[in-house]
């Protein structure tokens, strides 16, 4: 049942990012682009997910069960740490040079871009650098 | 300037309306986070239990595509970003939310309903950062 409902929000999610412009790499830049032709689109996009977010979460967040019956598994670190801050900046480089980040770039994979396969098979070389230099401490946390 | 011709407000504010239901969908439902970057990183040191509703939320988003086009006229996108650009874009944003757990859906649109600390400054970075990078690309070096 929760793959199901994994299916199901996977699918209405991506229906969301094409209907609203995210899943197009050339609009994303252009809500990036502030100094030159600014497209205000993907703010729209925001705002309408967090408005349905918003109240989604707040009962989530009075709940220890899912409806289907499972933990409710939600975040509760709350400090700012510099990989917090620093991994969030790497990633905006990559943003925007591409205009991808995950979701778009799996919806557009999904329509047989070539250049989407191109970035996810990157972004998972990146996340497994990730994991290897965790393995073998090489960004160590001061203690 | 406001680039008037590609913009969307009521597709947009729709399609973001349908985000934020999915992501409710999967935390009412199941209790998890709809955060992109952070489902997908959990199949690359997959856990026991907790590998289908991974494998089910990404085969959700790589069919919707499809599904759109049963109904209606495929989306117009832009992909003019080159193939070495890309290449560099795709490991900076995979260490990049892996090292910032999180990306625009877990931090941008879960976290920020969520009025989380860590997500709001999270969101206010990489869209400052994505903000720099177009702004260096298009203005200052002068390509596309």
């Amino acid at each position: 049942m929760n793959a199901l409902a994994a299916f199901a929000a996977g699918l209405v999610f991506g229906i969301g990012l094409l209907l609203s412009g995210m899943a197009d790499p050339g609009k994303v830049k252009g809500f990036l682009d502030l100094a030159g032709a600014w497209d205000p689109s993907l703010a729209f996009v925001m705002g309408g997910a967090i408005l349905v977010g918003f109240f989604a979460f707040r009962v989530a967040g009075r709940r220890a069960q899912s409806l289907l019956g499972g933990a409710m598994q939600l975040p509760t670190r709350r400090d700012i740490d510099l990989r917090l801050v620093a991994g969030s900046a790497v990633f905006g480089v990559g943003w925007g040079l591409s205009g991808f980040c995950p979701g778009p770039a799996l919806v557009s994979l999904g329509s047989g871009q070539d250049k989407a396969v191109v970035f996810v098979l990157a972004m998972l070389a990146g996340m497994l650098v990730h994991a290897a230099a965790e393995r073998y401490g090489v960004f160590k946390q001061a203690p | 300037m406001i680039d008037w011709a590609h913009f969307t407000p009521g597709a947009s504010l729709l399609g973001g309306l349908l985000i934020g239901a999915a992501a409710a969908m999967l935390v009412l439902l199941s209790g998890r986070i709809a955060g992109v970057s952070g489902i997908v990183g959990g199949l690359l040191a997959p856990a026991r239990g907790d590998v289908a509703w991974r494998i089910a939320f990404v085969a959700g988003l790589l069919v919707a595509p499809a599904v759109w086009r049963l109904f209606a006229p495929a989306i117009e996108a832009r992909f003019d970003t080159g193939f070495g650009t890309l290449v560099v874009a795709g490991v900076l944003v995979g260490i990049g939310t892996s090292y910032g757990s999180g990306c625009t859906s877990g931090h941008g649109v879960c976290g920020i309903s969520r009025l989380s600390p860590r997500s709001l400054v999270a969101t206010a970075v990489f869209m400052l950062t994505g903000f720099a990078t177009v702004f260096v690309v298009r203005h200052v070096l002068g390509s596309q």
